[in-house]
């Protein structure tokens, strides 16, 4: 099972998503992104970090990369595709994902251990967990505020395509809101066919023992490698 | 050698943080009349020749392709670099 990470100028956690790749039992691919070219892998991960300095806006730039014009289509026709965090933001201004992401309302970078909940297990990067299960992993962003018109949100949440929420409980130091101004509560959302999810919070950072606030992580590269078994 | 401006603006409906920012310093200064602050982008691209129809259409594709995201924002603004769209000195 091959599993490509792409690379940009500015990509941050592509060697973190690797190893989680590898952990998980999958042989992870590394893919440039000036090749047009996904040398055949099985799933790809567009790994976290500031591609392209997020000049113009978070992801806008890495979304005209060669390895994208390839990806794009690819995923259109089923290719599994995560994005975390920067890799959410290239699919949101790819059109391959609904909505944007914005500054956090709060104005400051966030890092914390976060709580969230698995509202979708029919995904490709979700079938190992148990549905309303709730997860912690890491999350860390300057401009992770998931917006989308109403219209668009009534249709996620109509559909079923709310991957992942966030979970707000007294004495979380959240003052009941979510960690970033995300509409809804969303942490993640995927598309109609539910080969492309992606999300704000690293589970690529959750994946070993002694690193990370759990191993909650290790389910979303385990689901990809049964869905590809299966497709 | 021509220029074209275009202005692009977060959508009413969006939050805009960093317009917020602003709005909360500038009562600290002393300007309590402004009641709210949406912050923008300025583009400017140059041409070698005048600034023609297609050059026009060119930047409002550009625009609407890579200069703005259509879920959050608004190319409000693609027109030719003038005196009178410059703007004139304060």
């Amino acid at each position: 099972m091959r599993i490509g990470v792409v690379t940009f100028p500015g990509s941050l956690d592509d060697h973190d998503a690797t190893r989680a790749i590898r952990v998980a039992g999958g042989e992870p691919v590394a893919l440039w992104h000036g090749d047009a070219d996904l040398r055949g892998v099985d799933a790809v991960v567009l790994p976290g970090g500031f591609s392209y300095g997020d000049y113009l806006r978070c992801g806008a730039i890495a979304r005209f990369a060669p390895v994208m014009d390839v990806l794009v289509p690819a995923a259109k026709g089923g290719l599994p595709v995560l994005g975390i965090c920067n890799g959410f933001q290239v699919l949101c201004e790819s059109h391959l994902l609904p909505g944007a992401l914005i500054r956090n309302d709060h104005r400051k970078f966030v890092c914390r251990d976060q709580v969230l909940r698995v509202e979708n297990t029919a995904t490709a990067w979700t079938s190992d967990f148990e549905q309303g299960q709730e997860i912690t992993i890491v999350l860390k962003n300057g401009e992770g505020g998931f917006v989308a018109d109403q219209r668009t949100l009534d249709e996620l949440e109509g559909e079923g395509r709310v991957a992942f929420r966030y979970v707000v409980r007294d004495g979380d130091g959240l003052n009941g809101r979510n960690p970033n101004g995300s509409y809804r509560d969303i942490a993640g959302v995927t598309n109609e066919r539910g080969n492309v999810v992606g999300l704000m919070p690293h589970p690529e950072h959750c994946v070993e023992p002694g690193y990370g606030p759990s191993l909650d992580g290790l389910p979303f590269f385990t689901s990809v490698l049964t869905s590809v078994v299966n497709a | 050698m021509g220029t074209v401006v275009i202005d692009v603006m977060l959508k009413s409906e969006i939050l805009d943080p960093q317009g917020q920012a602003v709005a909360g310093a500038l009562p600290r200064l002393g300007f309590t009349q402004f009641t709210d602050v949406r912050q923008g982008k300025r583009f400017e691209l140059a041409v070698d020749g005048e600034v023609t129809e297609e050059v026009l259409a060119a930047a409002r594709e550009a625009a609407e392709k890579l200069l703005s995201n259509p879920v959050i924002e608004d190319v409000v603004r693609v027109a030719e670099l003038t005196d009178e769209t410059a703007g004139q000195p304060a």
